[in-house]
């Protein structure tokens, strides 16, 4: 069975939202938090409620109503998101309040929406769609277990077109506690410097990337989705390594047959070095595209990561904004997307265009 | 694609009991588990009965055999699991390709919301320590690591219907072949996050709840946790399994956030996608295990679904919430786990404090715990926030 790409749609901290050229105006910064640069959500819902909602809440949907209006579905069969951190703005809130006013007198809506699954319910709710609805938040794996869950119930035949997604948003709690964790720089590093950067830490990111799926090519589709799996806290690389070679080999591939390898590098030294490895074992002379310095960090990243290698397929060019390493051949038909976050959570999802 | 996947077995913590035995002796002794709070502090102390897990997190360390300065989450997370893989029979765990599914609902919110004060008052204040392990998919790898499970590991959040859908994912990973085992439900501790939360939307009962009784006013909040061991055609071959998991769905109410739509359009929907899938008619159902919360809304919005599905052939009825308290995110492991064994051992579960009719149904829930039964065919129901509906069935080998 074949699964197809049919529309995206990503908020990002790159202007992702527009449509027009992959980056052709990339942001660059020189800070170590990014923000999404942010739509109009008043195109997608309503201005009383954009008011009651939350950034996540705001760029799930809009990046879910980007991704339907492009797949030209108005009604999926199933939602179904992956979110590491949830809601962690009205988390943030709630919780403060409860602490500050020693349990009394709180209000009930940021409690309401610090619930993980406030995305992909809010988006049902707003479509009326009374179907499969699901949410995974298992960090690293969060996006990549959404996909999956798509993939078998497509398979299953039980849905003919699913909204899966990734969303994660940055809060200044959330920032200024993992950056507690020494997780980022100490100092700003340029956007297109940091892959580069010779120290340890990265950038904090943000955003919502979507996906609509479906057993059906629509004319927006360029690419499948081929497959994807996950690799939980590798004991050493080669068992890295090995669990790439075998995906390739389950979807009747080879690295040779692989155009374009789309890393997660995030421009910390020593969580870079499994990229080196991966590379040098098995993709020596291809073309490396990489996301991190463009979307930051965040354990959703991925779906930025595939929702590029899906716009490179598009467009048949890496933007330079995107090149880490040599260039793409002239057709790029599979485009391996290989993330890892914090070294213990690895992903692998394979385009292939269509 | 088609497979079939087994229970092979289960474990459940919960306000009745550190262990199956012990919770079915509950509900044989006809005694629930809420009283006021002896382990959560919160100013709702002596307000809000809760049907808390008997033990301190040191016990249950112990018990455990991890840390005690984790989550609690963890701890019954993990007590719950081992208990579940050890009822199998399934022996050394890394014989199997095993996945480990998990819903909760607030992580390790128990330790954040301590670290909270401290934080708040000094940005710099708090022990790292209570807020590492904040993120729902850490408290499923801290068990994961402990039982030695790395195939695939996965966290559902979906409210009060996670530990429903956690089967759901886990029996898909199953007849895709990604694994041969999969550990599946959900766990969550109480914390003063989700106390207060419930309490801003009223629906928390200052006395003991009474699901599908007319005077009902409100839930009980739970802690526990509960996992059933799915597996595969060819290991359920050489084991006994339990029953079959042969249906499942999830369906969206798309009503409103929290609350359930007056005619109980995603509970429905949930359970005829159940059916449909088990290829079963309605009456083929023995037993339903009820969501049942003891709200006004819940419990007429799931009935109003349950008389459009079932009339007017009615199968036994009862939300073992009323012993347990509402456990959120572990609500549809461990409610997976009683309804499993319903089908194994032919019980149904008495309600509690049942005594007068509700007005808009013409059904009422069993109220005495009784074994014995030809259970052929049981249905569990969970019902979240986020119009989250899940509905699991349960059927004998045959």
């Amino acid at each position: 069975m074949h699964i197809y790409i049919n529309g995206t749609g990503c908020i990002s901290p790159q202007e992702t939202a527009l449509g027009g050229p992959l980056l052709a105006t990339p942001r660059e910064y020189e800070q170590v938090r990014l923000a999404t640069v942010d739509p109009d959500y008043k195109q997608w819902i309503d201005v009383k409620q954009i008011r009651r909602m939350s950034r996540v809440v705001k760029m799930g949907v809009g990046a879910a109503s980007l991704s339907l209006e492009a797949a030209g579905i108005t009604a999926p069969d199933a939602i179904i998101t992956g979110t590491a951190y949830g809601c962690l703005d009205d988390t943030g809130v709630f919780l403060t309040k409860m602490v500050n006013q020693q349990e009394e007198m709180l209000t009930p809506t940021a409690f309401i929406q610090s619930t993980h699954n406030t995305v992909a319910g809010q988006i049902a709710l707003l479509l009326g769609c009374n179907g499969y609805n699901n949410t995974f938040v298992h960090r690293g794996f969060s996006f990549e277990n959404a996909l999956l869950d798509a993939i078998m119930i497509l398979k299953e035949g039980s849905a003919k077109n699913i909204l899966a997604g990734g969303v994660d948003e940055i809060t200044n709690h959330s920032f200024q506690l993992l950056s507690r964790f020494g997780l980022y720089k100490k100092t700003p590093v340029k956007t297109m410097e940091l892959l580069n950067s010779p120290s340890r830490g990265t950038i904090a990111g943000e955003g919502a990337a979507f996906f609509t799926l479906g057993i059906t090519k629509q004319p927006g589709a360029v690419a499948e989705l081929s497959g994807v799996s996950t690799l939980y806290k590798p004991l050493w690389e080669g068992e890295v390594i090995g669990h790439i070679m075998k995906f390739l080999e389950d979807n009747n591939c080879t690295p040779a047959d692989i155009d374009l390898i789309v890393t997660g590098r995030n421009g910390d030294i020593d969580q870079d070095e499994i990229y080196e490895e991966v590379a040098e074992a098995l993709f020596p002379d291809h073309a490396e595209a990489s996301f991190k310095h463009l979307c930051g960090e965040y354990p959703t990243a991925a779906s930025f990561g595939v929702w590029m290698a899906n716009a490179v397929i598009a467009q048949q060019e890496v933007p330079e904004a995107a090149v880490f390493f040599g260039a793409a051949p002239e057709k790029i038909k599979k485009v391996l997307v290989y993330n890892h976050h914090q070294g213990t959570h690895h992903s692998l999802v394979l385009l292939t265009a269509c | 694609m088609s497979e079939k996947v087994w229970i092979a077995g289960g474990g459940v913590i919960s306000g009745i009991g550190l262990d199956i035995p012990a919770c079915i002796q509950s509900f044989r002794d006809m005694t629930p588990g809420m009283t006021a709070m002896q382990h959560l502090s919160s100013v709702h102390r002596n307000t809000f009965p809760v049907a808390e897990v008997k033990a301190d997190n040191a016990t249950l360390a112990d018990i455990a055999r991890m840390p005690e300065n984790i989550s609690r989450t963890a701890l019954l997370s993990m007590i719950a699991a081992r208990e579940a893989w050890q009822s199998s029979g399934l022996g050394d765990i890394s014989q199997y390709r095993v996945g480990f599914v998990s819903g909760n609902t607030v992580g390790g919110m128990d330790k954040t919301e301590d670290f909270f004060a401290a934080y708040l008052s000094d940005p710099r204040g708090g022990r790292l320590q209570n807020l590492v392990h904040h993120e729902c998919g850490s408290i499923t790898e801290l068990v994961a690591d402990s039982l030695g499970v790395r195939h695939h590991i996965s966290t559902i959040s979906t409210a009060c219907s996670s530990g429903a859908n956690a089967l759901m994912y886990g029996s898909r990973l199953i007849r895709n072949n990604i694994v041969d085992v999969v550990i599946a439900g959900g766990t969550d501790a109480l914390t003063r996050f989700t106390l207060n939360g419930f309490n801003t939307l009223m629906i928390l009962d200052q006395q003991l709840c009474r699901p599908f009784d007319d005077t009902r006013t409100g839930l009980n909040l739970g802690e526990g946790a509960g996992y059933v061991v799915l597996v595969s055609d060819s290991l359920a071959a050489r084991l006994q399994p339990w029953c079959r998991l042969s249906g499942f769905a999830n369906a969206n109410d798309a009503f409103h956030q929290t609350a359930s739509s007056p005619d109980g359009t995603g509970n429905y929907l949930a359970m005829k996608g159940a059916l449909d899938m088990s290829g079963l008619q309605p009456q083929q159902i023995g037993y339903i295990n009820l969501h049942g919360t003891g709200t006004q809304n819940n419990d007429v919005s799931e009935g109003i679904a349950i008389n459009r599905l079932f009339a007017p052939h009615f199968p036994a009825m009862s939300s073992t919430k009323s012993f347990t308290g509402h456990t959120l995110g572990a609500s549809g492991g461990i409610e997976a786990v009683f309804s499993a064994l319903a089908v194994k051992e032919g019980i149904i579960y008495p309600n509690a404090r049942f005594e007068h009719q509700m007005k808009e149904l013409p059904f009422a829930p069993v109220t005495a715990f009784s074994t014995g039964h030809d259970l052929q065919h049981v249905m569990s129901n969970s019902f979240g926030f986020g119009g989250n509906c899940s509905s699991l069935v349960f059927s004998r080998a045959s």
